[in-house]
């Protein structure tokens, strides 16, 4: 007993250290959204496209739907991109875009110059549903339900990798909800 | 005389130049003191999600400059204080209190620092307490009361 407590003090700064250890490959700017779990915020916005047309929460729901925040001031979206073109091929999730405090013209000018994946882009110049989505930056992506219920946020650029890794058996997942009619 | 007094001088200007930071400046008018106290308060007690080491009131960043905004339009309209923090909670999570709520997940964090100085304190008692010196050690013998007396007495 006596031997033990002499070697506390090095176990105590061995577990420490180990602590301190995995610290350092955590990623701080990965931080849960407050929202998932919660329901779509409500809003009422024009299209990217037509500045007549205003959509609200009701035009997205019922489907298995990602909600890309995206601006072109925003390099991570540009590389982005290319894969969003490949998910928006995949017929079982809507992709919708969210422009987020962008300008108007210059983010139509980058759906023609590239691909438009989106059934449609929400332009929110003001950053009104971003507030209410609790976004901090671009990109961002949102997954929600059929009951439009968020189920998930990722900040950060999406790849094949991020793809296979956050994204592909949640919506597996939520396919199989959605067919038990839950 | 001269070197206390240009001394002086330079703790001044150095507390004086602290008082200048590069905080960003908006320039929100407020109906009365108390409110714009209010949003100074808030915007130092709010953390930019962004820019994590940061409040609102030091962040540059777009974000926060949105929600310094959004917090003066929630002052605006009369919002409790309480409410400001909780539609800010509801958005970005508990990420944004520099101070922490207490609740479960912060218990530790709350309380933590009060439990190891308990602790530690009664392992000082303790140990104090453990090894009472045994009085009859504290008494001379007599050979040793008698050396000590020949010791003193003569000077």
């Amino acid at each position: 007993m006596g031997k033990l407590i002499r070697f506390l003090p090095l176990i105590l700064v061995i577990a420490l250290g180990v602590v301190l250890y995995r610290g350092l490959s955590l990623n701080p700017q990965d931080m849960p959204s407050a929202l998932v779990g919660k329901t779509m915020p409500a809003f009422e916005l024009q299209t990217l496209n037509n500045s007549d047309k205003v959509v609200t929460k009701a035009d997205l729901l019922g489907d298995i739907v990602l909600i890309n925040v995206w601006a072109t001031w925003c390099p991570t979206c540009k590389y982005e991109h290319p894969y969003l073109v490949d998910v928006a091929k995949d017929a079982q999730v809507k992709l919708y875009g969210l422009n987020y405090k962008d300008e108007r013209v210059a983010a139509q000018q980058w759906l023609q110059h590239y691909e438009d994946p989106y059934v449609f882009s929400i332009f929110d110049d003001e950053g009104t549903l971003g507030l209410d989505l609790g976004v901090y930056g671009a990109p961002e992506t949102f997954v929600i339900d059929h009951h439009g219920i968020i189920r998930k946020r990722f900040a950060g650029a999406i790849d094949t990798r991020v793809w296979r890794r956050e994204f592909e058996p949640l919506i597996a997942q939520l396919i199989e909800e959605k067919k038990q009619g839950k | 005389m001269r070197i206390i007094s240009i001394l002086i001088l330079a703790l001044v200007f150095a507390l004086s130049s602290n008082q200048v930071s590069a905080s960003p400046v908006d320039t929100y008018e407020f109906q009365d003191e108390v409110t714009k106290i209010r949003f100074q308060a808030l915007s130092k007690e709010l953390r930019c999600p962004k820019c994590q080491n940061q409040n609102l009131a030091d962040s540059n960043s777009p974000i926060a400059a949105d929600l310094r905004r959004e917090l003066y339009e929630l002052l605006q309209q009369g919002k409790a204080d309480i409410e400001i923090v909780n539609f800010m909670v509801d958005r970005y999570g508990e990420f944004v209190l520099y101070r922490p709520r207490v609740s479960q997940l912060t218990y530790v964090l709350w309380f933590g620092p009060a439990v190891l100085i308990l602790f530690g304190i009664i392992i000082v008692i303790v140990i104090v307490r453990r090894k009472p010196v045994p009085k009859e050690d504290l008494v001379l013998s007599k050979a040793q009361q008698d050396k000590l007396n020949s010791l003193t007495k003569d000077k």
